[in-house]
């Protein structure tokens, strides 16, 4: 009469819920990777194969140093959540195709050692791994990271061009729709705006990003660039000119983003996006040195995350005051 | 969409809701047990003080342990038969717990005392609030709270919630109650608006079970001040501060009960064994589980109160292989079973065989996702308790209102790193409990 009742020592003990969504870690990472795909892509296309040694180098460079440093700091390695591999394409993405390149393993062991391991791995730390390293290649290496570094041949184009859009003297050397499709010079995977906007609007649908950073992030610097110029279109520091150039929608979509240095709370998103945006304004229209300001601007945010995380609790359910 | 349910929740359906296995399966009377336990602590409160001694022969009905405090509800012999001792038995829980066992004689004899009432709408308020505790009814949907006590608030309440959420995966003893017994549901429900003064009743469903939506509907045509709602399909919806906020958009305070905010909650099935007890006389002695899962017959089955989960997995045509959990419940609050012997109580819903086979990886790091604050229906921070669990820092989490957690399960379910968020909220809880003691 005893059917198979299962053995009782054989059972798995745990608390409730006994039900685990199917996502992983790597399974989100390696959603932030297809969607960056299209845009690592384009930049091969437009730069040239050596766009494509950068990005291998700097994404086998990233993994090699997680596992070294996990390894020699007798951690669980942990490349298989493929983290790595996200901070090696975005670090790639953030330098210009004429870059040496040893300069990826450079910053590769900058973003993960420095700034990720040191500070706790995975989700500890305070900046942007990408941005961190790049920075730190720009003050160190101006020469290859900047300027002259940007002049290479783009398809299309009949000669080398001299000037990315944002220090360009007038909008006419580039049109809007050629911002749009990016053979203008930049960082690999900067510059072409369509393929980057699919992949944020794929991890929007897929849930492993929120709108909010991203839209009030674009939609500030759209918003005090047409206040501050007057014009949606025609000039260099017109509205979409702005967007469309620079860092910007990687910036937004895919640094701006980052999980582990910008805030968890609904309106902390929103803050990150205002703040970040008005920083990017501020830095491209009031400072001469430099015609960038999306990476810092984002690090300057990722800086007052856990100010902006405090502040911003939401109100729980049924909160009174307290003798009231 | 907030205008018909709450800000955050999950939904926990992507393989599948489960409730599609049992939902079209009427109810079935299961096999009359050999013996029965009958679990001296069914309810909130202190355990029951047995009535009974081994070798004394009990009727069907009769009352076998006594409530020992305000918040308990008597226990009743679920067969006929004799009584064999007053044995130790495992809780869902866990925890040890007395129980009357009987051995059953298949006689079904009733406590000849038992009076049927013509017509439990006429009852008066005291006796029939004495009836209902006396037939010892409890929340049926799992937290076991005395609905006499319920229905004697010392607040004026004016809306009475049915829930028929049943929002837990796999479970519809609820679902099925709503189609079969539509009727006693509205009974009990008018009786419990009369017992309240209540203005307002709403039969609240996931408008995942559209067949209860249109069964409740038909069975209350003509009552007045009712209503049934149908709710998005979410997880907890039937969540009871959850429910009360899409139904009436009110919040209950912050360690505050219902009656605060004028409301009472009732399980749909705690409705109609309500009105059946004041009808028949007779006591909670039975109701329905959803055995389910990773088992080879699955069904809802009519079973007595007291029957043992080893039993009624052996009714369902035993288990499938590699069956390593047994929960009581629904897969997202259910509890876990430690042992075949553990007997049905009358907060058991369901039945759930599950085979878990994920390996067990060691706990990796928060990487603030935000997923869990999203998913949050008190809008909590669960990685933030966690992380202050870890530091042992409980007063602090207390100040970040660890005590409001509703412990649903939202949190650890959407959780990509797969950390034990509600698990150590939990933990912060009882600590926190311990200390103000």
């Amino acid at each position: 009469m005893q059917q198979n009742l299962p053995k009782t020592s054989a059972w798995r003990v745990t608390s409730s819920p006994h039900l685990r969504a199917r996502h992983s870690v790597s399974s989100i990472m390696l959603d932030v990777i297809i969607a960056l795909i299209p845009a690592g892509i384009a930049g091969v296309i437009i730069f040239g194969w050596r766009a494509a040694a950068l990005i291998v180098i700097s994404v086998a460079s990233a993994v090699m140093w997680e596992g070294l440093i996990q390894k020699a700091m007798k951690r669980p390695v942990t490349i298989g959540d493929l983290s790595a591999v996200v901070t090696g394409l975005l670090l790639a993405y953030n330098l210009p195709v004429t870059a040496p390149l040893w300069l990826p393993v450079v910053g590769t062991a900058l973003a993960i050692i420095l700034i990720k391991q040191c500070f706790g791995g995975l989700g500890q730390n305070f900046l942007n791994p990408a941005l961190g390293a790049r920075a730190i290649l720009l003050a160190s290496w101006t020469g290859l990271m900047s300027g002259s570094a940007f002049n290479a041949m783009v398809i299309g184009a009949d000669a080398i061009s001299s000037a990315t859009p944002l220090a360009a003297s007038d909008a006419s050397a580039y049109p809007l729709w050629q911002l749009l499709l990016g053979n203008v010079p930049g960082c690999i995977g900067e510059t072409c705006k369509i393929a980057l906007i699919a992949g944020g609007v794929y991890l929007i649908v897929r849930k492993v990003i929120s709108w909010r950073v991203p839209v009030t992030m674009l939609l500030t610097v759209f918003v005090l660039s047409w206040i501050y110029s007057g014009n949606i279109a025609g000039s260099v520091d017109s509205a979409l000119y702005q967007l469309l150039s620079g860092g910007l929608i990687l910036g937004a979509f895919f640094m701006a983003t980052d999980y582990a240095s910008t805030p968890v709370t609904p309106v902390g998103k929103l803050i990150m996006g205002v703040g970040a945006g008005l920083l990017v304004f501020i830095i491209r229209n009031f400072n001469d040195g430099y015609p960038e300001g999306c990476s810092y601007a984002i690090l300057i945010m990722n800086l007052v995350t856990p100010l902006i995380d405090r502040f911003t609790q939401p109100k729980i359910y049924g909160e009174v005051k307290k003798h009231a | 969409m907030r205008n018909n349910s709450f800000p955050g929740g999950i939904h926990p359906h992507e393989r599948g809701s489960g409730k599609e296995v049992t939902g079209k399966m009427p109810i079935a009377w299961a096999q009359k047990p050999d013996m029965v336990a009958i679990m001296l602590s069914q309810h909130v409160g202190a355990p029951c003080k047995p009535l009974v001694k081994a070798g004394q022969r009990v009727y069907m009905g009769q009352m076998v342990g006594e409530p020992t405090g305000f918040m308990g509800a008597p226990v009743h012999a679920s067969v006929s038969g004799v009584v064999k001792g007053i044995q130790q038995r495992t809780a869902a829980n866990g925890a040890p717990c007395m129980a009357v066992v009987i051995e059953n004689d298949g006689l079904d004899e009733w406590d000849p005392s038992i009076q049927p009432c013509e017509h439990p709408e006429e009852l008066d308020k005291e006796e029939a609030l004495k009836r209902i505790r006396n037939a010892g009814i409890v929340g049926m949907g799992g937290a076991a709270f005395p609905t006499s006590v319920k229905l004697a608030p010392s607040k004026p309440v004016d809306t009475v919630i049915l829930n028929g959420a049943e929002c837990e995966p796999y479970l519809t003893s609820d679902h099925r109650m709503m189609l079969e017994r539509a009727e006693d549901i509205c009974q009990g429900l008018k009786i419990a608006m009369r017992l309240l003064s209540a203005k307002q009743g709403v039969i609240a469903i996931e408008d995942n079970k559209p067949d209860a939506v249109e069964s409740m509907q038909k069975a209350v045509q003509g009552m007045e001040g009712v209503r049934v709602q149908a709710l998005p399909t979410k997880y907890p919806q039937g969540g009871e501060k959850q429910l009360i906020y899409a139904v009436t958009h009110r919040q209950v305070p912050s360690g505050g009960l219902p009656m605060d905010v004028g409301v009472v909650v009732m399980n749909v099935s705690t409705a109609a064994a309500v009105y059946s007890a004041l009808k028949t006389g007779r006591p909670l002695i039975e109701r329905v589980v959803t055995v389910t899962g990773e088992v080879n017959r699955p069904a809802n089955l009519m079973v007595r109160i007291g029957v043992s989960v080893g039993s009624l997995i052996n009714q369902c045509g035993g288990a499938k292989e590699g069956v390593n959990k047994l929960i009581l419940g629904g897969p997202m609050m259910g509890m876990q079973a430690y042992s075949l012997e553990t007997p049905v109580v009358k907060g058991t819903s369901g039945l759930l065989l599950m085979r878990d086979d994920t390996p067990e990886k060691p706990v990796g790091n928060c990487i603030r996702c935000a997923n869990c604050v999203n998913a949050c229906p008190i809008h909590l921070m669960p990685l933030n308790l966690y992380a202050l669990y870890k530091r042992g820092r409980f007063e602090r989490a207390r100040n970040e209102h660890a005590m409001d957690c509703i412990e649903c399960g939202c949190c650890s379910y959407i959780c990509p790193s797969k950390l034990p968020l509600v698990q150590s909220i939990r933990a912060i809880k009882s600590e926190l409990r311990k200390k103000s003691k």
